[in-house]
């Protein structure tokens, strides 16, 4: 009788709400693929930012709300990104899509010293040792006189005319270069942001996810049950160094110019970042989602106000990691318990027709 | 004079509940016993006593006033002082420094001072000047009880002082005690060891599973009595 | 290059950034908290001298005596409401807050004195100097040194001379058992935060008479007190202020080889030491 009992439980992670969700979900990726025929090019300008913030809060997220690795210098990978695109592109002719990928191994590639060195740090200590190579990164780049030194450079024109794909764009369905341009950039963010989340939302869902969890919640305890968490908060940093990579060099192929204040800003891509993350929802995929959107809805309120709008952005991530240290997604999801991109264990079947969820990752 | 009295005591550590209604008194002059196995409650008691633990305002009287909301600092400031499980001595100060630092919340006249510890516990005098952890467990047990005694304490509560030494070293300790009664001070002890704790108390009371199972006069006492209060053994049948 | 002078100027910036660290040090031996505002409170001293000199026609070292008791008032208040409530267990609130609260300074001082740069006068003591062998060396330097100094010693006795201090060594260690001996750690770190922001003030003084700062120039601050902090090792004054003239001399030195590499001197420095001695070079507590 035991027995029978045991067999019968499975683990799900599956819920009617995510159920309801993923569907949902198709239908507006499918429509977003289709939105540059029909939408204007400073809505798809937009919606570019949107996609690219997403990328790079989503990385951020899974560094800080998984692995416990709270980076300040994430916009080492962005400027080594953008730069590593601009040198390919403009010195040695790659198309720019190719360049891409390339720059988010040469990403990585800089993430391997990088972990060794900051790896070495306690918490808060580790946190500015990421800032500190990023500014090693801002200033070693602004001594490459090729490439503009300390005031930048811009991309040769014929790079994105000539880019994969754009011919196809400007013959079959009459676009301008320069809209054309913007269209291709929109679907390689938009293909980012799909490999991004559902990279994110695989490991979660994985062994190693779970593994991750662990270490985030207690690292010896994790230890002691034989999880490396050495090797996942590595892996995790240097898959993320990859993705950011990719995105910074994705936004400077649409921005077609650079230089090492902004492609290092540490206001561009790691404060607003984490305000993002932090308002949206820190350890959970949908959190992004909802502060990027958030993000971009005050930014266009507030954009006349200057110094006034960063200072409302700090009071307001201050006042929510004092009183919604879960965000807002957090504040959501405990009313509801609703979960879209369902992590939690869930335990099913069994003698009793009990949904028992253990803990709030499973 | 009634110096301790708690009616009903409750705890919780979040949503688990440790203690279910816990009396016990303690009179000026007495010494008495909390006995109990692990997880009994004894620490918990003596964490509410102390403020470590917030409780119902009336569930802990001291000389007459509602202490059980207190926190530790407005504890030990009217004179109850702890000496915690563990020992618990800062390992950034040396051994004065940590006799020292007892005082620091409550400066009263007293018997009490570092000529009066070190005369009580001499191997001290000579160690005075080493960081508090670099000592044996009986001469770091000897400076957390001389810390709490920096404060000229009316009610002293000694958790576990036994624990992890050999009895011998023990018996050092306990031997200390008579001086320390005269001194005017009302002690609680919490012991696993049933004989020690009997040897020393006037009375005691015998915990088991967050309540006072059995209480009495240590020179009355009755061994089976105790046994049963103590493990409860003969309450459970096997199945 | 006068290699002389190139190391004499090094260990006296040296002073400086030890003076930027040593709150940053004591905060963080106390209650383990980063305050990634750091930098921007030593802006905001700057800008509060200034305001004191220019609105009342004070000599800046009056005006930093004027300044010292209300930036202990500001960091009281600031550790007392808002930072005490992000210590605990995790360590993600402080970081975030403090962060937040770097933001929201650097904008704050934007519109409040906008984003031109600034000098803080000192009058004829900004070029005296006086001759030291065969080098000249700015009376200004050798005064923040020597405030380095006078400060670290201070720092130094309070914490293992004075009772007070025994509270700090005992709340760092165990604040549930300091409560039990009376101490409220609560004030403890609203006292240390007061005191740390001290400390800043001297620092903004020679920090705001040698060199042009802006509302922006926070960040780069804390970073030189975080490294001269970790080159010289967690929870050692004496190691910070070592630190700091490690930097110090590496930056100079970069900067004698081509001007435009003595930031990232500073940070190789840095690195090298992390290589090598991840815990720096005098540690002393134990994280």
């Amino acid at each position: 009788m035991h027995q029978t009992a045991l067999t019968s439980f499975r683990v799900e992670t599956r819920t009617r709400a995510s159920s309801v969700f993923a569907a949902v979900a198709v239908v507006v990726v499918l429509a977003a693929f289709t939105a540059p025929f029909f939408v204007s090019r400073s809505v798809i300008q937009d919606l570019f930012f949107i996609l690219t913030m997403l990328v790079l809060a989503q990385c951020w997220n899974l560094l800080a709300g998984y692995a416990g690795l709270i980076s300040v210098g994430q916009q080492l990978f962005v400027g080594c990104g953008g730069y590593a695109m601009f040198s390919l592109v403009s010195l040695a002719g790659f198309d720019p899509i190719l360049a891409i990928l390339a720059a988010g191994l040469f990403a990585t590639l800089i993430a391997v010293p990088t972990a060794f060195f900051t790896f070495r740090l306690y918490g808060p200590y580790f946190a500015i040792g990421t800032w500190v190579i990023a500014e090693v990164g801002r200033l070693a780049f602004a001594q490459w006189k090729a490439l503009g030194g300390g005031t930048g450079t811009s991309l040769p024109r014929e790079a994105v005319r000539d880019m994969a794909g754009i011919s196809l764009l400007r013959d079959v369905f009459g676009m301008r270069a320069a809209q054309a341009g913007d269209a291709a950039t929109y679907w390689l963010a938009l293909i980012l942001v799909l490999v991004t989340i559902g990279f994110i939302y695989r490991l979660l869902r994985s062994k190693q996810g779970l593994g991750l969890a662990a270490v985030r919640d207690n690292e010896i305890a994790a230890r002691a049950v034989g999880v490396d968490a050495a090797r996942m908060k590595t892996l995790v940093y240097l898959a993320t160094a990859f993705l950011t990579g990719c995105c910074g060099a994705l936004i400077y192929v649409q921005k077609q110019r650079i230089s090492p204040d902004a492609a290092f800003s540490v206001i561009d891509w790691t404060a607003y970042v984490i305000f993002i993350v932090v308002i949206g929802g820190l350890g959970t995929v949908e959190g992004p989602v909802v502060g990027v959107i958030l993000f971009f809805l005050l930014q266009n309120l507030l954009a006349d106000y200057g110094s006034w709008y960063l200072l409302l952005l700090g009071l307001i991530g201050i006042a929510t990691m004092l009183f919604a240290p879960r965000g807002l997604w957090g504040l959501f999801s405990d009313r509801t318990g609703i979960q879209l991109f369902p992590v939690r264990r869930i335990l099913k079947g069994g003698p009793f027709a009990q949904d028992k969820k253990g803990g709030p990752n499973g | 004079m009634r110096l301790v009295e708690t009616q009903g005591l409750e705890a919780f550590y979040g949503d688990f509940q440790a203690l279910f209604g816990v009396d016990i008194t303690l009179d000026a002059g007495e010494t008495i016993a909390i006995i109990g196995a692990n997880g009994a409650g004894k620490t918990t008691l003596m964490r509410s006593i102390s403020g470590v633990l917030r409780n119902r305002p009336e569930s802990i009287r001291y000389k007459g006033e509602a202490i059980g909301a207190l926190d530790a600092p407005d504890v030990m400031a009217r004179g109850i002082a702890m000496v915690p499980e563990g020992r618990r001595l800062f390992p950034s100060l040396t051994v004065e420094e940590n006799l020292l630092v007892g005082a620091h919340g409550r400066k009263v006249a007293g018997p009490w001072n570092l000529d009066a510890i070190y005369d009580l516990f001499p191997v001290l005098r000579e160690r005075r000047k080493n960081p508090g952890t670099a000592l044996s467990g009986g001469q770091q047990q000897m400076v957390a009880i001389g810390r709490a005694l920096m404060s000229n304490p009316d009610v002293l509560l000694c958790d576990e002082i036994s624990l992890g030494l050999a009895p011998v070293v023990v018996r050092d300790i306990y031997a200390a005690f008579p001086r320390i009664r005269e001194s005017g001070a009302a002690i609680v002890i919490v012991e696993q060891d049933i004989a020690q704790a009997l040897r020393v108390a006037d009375r005691f009371y015998c915990m088991m599973e967050g309540r006072v199972t059995l209480s009495g006069r240590s020179a009355e006492v009755d061994r089976a009595a105790i046994h049963e209060a103590y493990f409860g053994a003969g309450r459970h049948e096997l199945a | 290059m006068n290699w002389l002078d190139t190391i004499l100027q090094g260990v006296l910036l040296g002073g400086l950034y030890a003076l930027f660290a040593a709150g940053l040090s004591l905060v963080f031996g106390i209650m383990r908290l980063v305050n990634l505002a750091h930098g921007d409170l030593i802006i905001f001293a700057a800008f509060l001298i200034l305001f004191l000199v220019s609105a009342l026609g004070l000599n800046p070292f009056l005006a930093a005596v004027i300044a010292a008791p209300l930036m202990f008032a500001a960091g009281w208040a600031l550790q007392f409401l808002l930072l005490n409530r992000t210590l605990g267990r995790d360590i993600l609130p402080p970081l975030l807050v403090t962060f937040g609260l770097s933001i929201v300074i650097q904008n704050g001082l934007l519109e409040g004195f906008t984003a031109d740069s600034r000098r803080i006068s000192a009058g004829t003591l900004e070029t005296a100097s006086v001759p030291l062998g065969p080098v000249n060396a700015g009376i200004m330097p050798i005064l923040t040194f020597a405030s380095a100094i006078i400060v670290i010693v201070a720092l130094n006795q309070l914490i293992y001379r004075t009772a007070i201090g025994r509270a700090f060594r005992a709340t760092s260690d165990d604040p549930v058992t300091a409560g039990l001996m009376g101490i409220r750690h609560d004030r403890i770190f609203a006292l240390a935060t007061g005191l740390a922001m001290v400390v800043v003030t001297i620092a903004a003084l020679y920090l705001g008479t040698r060199a042009n700062f802006d509302p922006s120039a926070g960040p780069a601050r804390l970073i030189y007190a975080f490294e001269a902090v970790i080159i010289g090792g967690l929870g050692s004054l004496w190691g910070t202020l070592a630190g700091g003239i490690i930097l110090g001399v590496a930056q100079t030195i970069g900067a004698a080889i081509n001007p435009e590499w003595q930031i990232l001197a500073g940070h190789i420095a840095f690195l090298l030491v992390l290589l090598f001695r991840p815990r720096g070079l005098f540690p002393r507590a134990v994280d």
